[in-house]
């Protein structure tokens, strides 16, 4: 028996969110002795980059190298990793939680008969039933779940556990898989991703902006300091309704909910939608000319200053720190 | 175009949660319930499509009685009839399991959800509804045009977008920026009171998950303020201190 992982990957590279996955299935293996990691790799990858999964904890991937599972086509994606969990007889699959990710894990908890439970933050407790704990309420609690079925999936959040890096190397094996034309019934005409940045959603620091920086002139600093610190950029939700930056950077209820290990807002005033989206940071620095700013309460350091003063300084000081 | 979209009632995005019976229950004292944002594009998108290709639109929603409110006020917005399925949403699957019944029931060419609940935030009705039903299901769908059967989408991934082309019938799980929030007026309220909303019973009881209790996040400590002086203090307890750099 065998923990399997559904690996994504961007650009030839496996994402960093599912290295974490698969860091989750290592330690859950461990915990309830179900075997070895096996990890499942769907299209056109390099093998050297599977080979590399085993740092992570994997000790085999299966690779199903259709080119036409490139692109992330749900319905097909599904039908290709429900055959890669019978053929390794596993009942637990493990998943970053993720665009991609959601929608297939959705998929296959039917095809599986599999209780499915999304934005786990840590790993289940085993003793006795199956428990497992989720944030729900877009951050603001958090549920015990408990899955009923013999089959499981566990869509993990960001930071669930510390990525593992001491594996070894993961044998990597062919898989066939049987897709139907009706699996690419929908079809991928075009793909826009911003290449070369560090991805929002995946970003170990954040640097954000918000309506306080007045226009979309200013973001240079922005993306000054968050070069300096190999940060991705957000912004608040009017930043991005007033097209001052692109959709996918706005933060928070209605956006992308991050997990970075330090969130910098700049120029936000921290409305509970934006904090939604932000209150499962490990840090968070506020830098916010209003001392009564709400962003305050919810920071772990904060300076009260106008942010064309203080955000240069701040590169500056890192650039002389780092 | 029959088009049927799901609705969750939901506690306002600025709700303070709490739980009660000994962190069992969802404290809904003083809580304002209101159409979950993520549902409120999907209705919104759904009136657009509804008037402008002609058809009807069917609002449903699997809850209580008290979810009733809700389910008008979607009427007012713009659906023609609503369906409530007379359970307490137990899990997702449960959803799914009454939501593709009356689904395949309505033979529905388009169903809209949103992105994901507010409150259980799981993402997954959409897809569950369509693999029970053997249609594609999409998500985050974030524009949705129709053309006779063809559908164009824009589904967002990590760091940007993708497009699609896909058939009637299919399902999306919806988000900003496919349509604009509709407010009800007048004469949509007036309406609603007498349009059709028909009470269903759930079609089975079979769940995948269940809660066994809530909590809520330690209490964050309190700011620590740094002079806009003296910068590099920041970045000396962020390396130190925090250990985030
Ligand atoms: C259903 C719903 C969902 C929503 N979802 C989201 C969401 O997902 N994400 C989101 O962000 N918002 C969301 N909102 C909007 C949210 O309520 C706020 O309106 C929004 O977050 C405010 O953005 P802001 O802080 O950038 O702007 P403002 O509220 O205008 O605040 C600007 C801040 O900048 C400060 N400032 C001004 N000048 C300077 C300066 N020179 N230097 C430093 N600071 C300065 C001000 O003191 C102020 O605190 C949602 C709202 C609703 C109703
Ligand atoms: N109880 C419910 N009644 C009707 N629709 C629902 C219900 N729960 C979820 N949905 C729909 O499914 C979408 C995704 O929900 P979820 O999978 O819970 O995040 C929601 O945005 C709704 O459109």
């Amino acid at each position: 028996m065998s923990i399997l992982v559904y690996l994504e990957h961007a650009e030839g590279k496996v994402k960093k969110t599912s290295l974490e996955a698969v860091s989750f299935a290592n330690a859950l293996a461990a915990q309830t002795g179900e075997g070895d990691v096996v990890a499942v790799a769907l299209g056109t990858i390099g093998s050297a980059e599977l080979v590399a999964v085993g740092k992570a904890g994997a000790s085999k991937v299966l690779h199903a190298d259709d080119p036409r599972l490139t692109d992330g086509v749900i319905q097909a994606h599904a039908t290709a990793v429900s055959q890669a969990f019978s053929s390794v007889g596993a009942k637990t699959l493990v998943m970053a939680k993720s665009s991609l990710g959601d929608a297939v894990a959705a998929r296959l908890s039917i095809k599986l008969n599999a209780g499915l439970v999304s934005n786990v933050v840590e790993l289940p407790n085993t003793s006795g039933g199956y428990v497992v704990k989720r944030s729900i309420y877009t951050g603001k609690a958090f549920a015990e779940t408990t899955i009923s079925t013999e089959n499981k999936i566990l869509a993990v959040k960001k930071n669930a556990v510390d990525l593992k890096t001491d594996g070894g190397e993961a044998s990597v094996e062919k898989l066939a898989v049987t897709l139907s034309e009706s699996d690419f019934a929908s079809k991928i005409t075009n793909t826009e991703r911003a290449t070369g940045e560090i991805l929002l959603p995946e970003a170990d620091i954040v640097v954000s902006g918000g309506r306080g920086l007045k226009g979309p002139e200013n973001w240079g600093m922005i993306e000054e300091l968050a070069k300096t610190l190999g940060a991705a950029t957000g912004c608040s939700k009017p930043v991005s309704d007033l097209g001052w930056r692109p959709h996918h950077e706005h933060v928070g209820q209605t956006g992308v909910k991050v997990a970075p290990s330090l969130y910098i807002a700049v120029g936000i005033s921290g409305a509970i939608q934006h904090l939604a989206g932000v209150n499962s940071s490990k840090c968070i620095v506020v830098i916010n000319k209003d001392p009564e700013a709400p962003f305050f309460r919810a920071a772990d350091y904060g300076i009260v200053g106008d942010a064309f003063e203080v955000v240069p300084k701040l590169t500056a000081a890192l650039k002389e720190e780092l | 175009m029959k088009i049927l979209v799901c609705i969750t009632h939901v506690p306002d995005t600025t709700s303070k949660i709490q739980f009660t019976a000994n962190n069992t229950k969802f404290d809904s004292t003083g809580v304002q319930f209101i159409i979950g944002p993520y549902d409120d594009y999907a209705l919104a998108r759904a009136v657009e499509l509804r008037d402008q290709t002609g058809g009807t639109l069917t609002a449903i929603n699997v809850g209580e009685a008290e979810t009733e409110p809700t389910l008008r006020k979607s009427l007012a917005i713009g659906a023609d009839d609503a369906i409530r399925v007379n359970s307490f949403p137990k899990d997702s699957f449960f959803v799914a399991k009454q939501i593709a019944h009356y689904a395949k029931e309505g033979g529905y060419d388009l169903i809209l959800m949103g992105r994901e609940s507010i409150d259980f935030n799981g993402g997954m009705v959409h897809g569950m509804v369509g693999e029970l039903l053997g249609m594609p299901s999409f998500s985050p769908v974030m524009k949705l045009e129709v053309d006779g059967k063809t559908v164009k989408m824009a589904r967002e991934i990590e760091g940007g977008k993708e497009m699609l082309e896909a058939q009637l019938p299919l399902i999306a799980g919806c988000q900003e920026p496919i349509a604009e929030w509709k407010i009800p007026n007048m004469r949509g309220i007036m309406s609603a009171r007498t349009k059709p909303l028909k009470v269903v019973e759930p079609i089975s009881d079979e769940t995948q998950t269940e809660v066994s209790s809530y909590q809520l996040p330690p209490a964050k400590g309190s700011v620590k303020l740094v002079d806009k002086d003296n910068v590099a203090e920041l970045v000396k307890l962020l390396k130190n201190e925090a250990k985030v750099l």
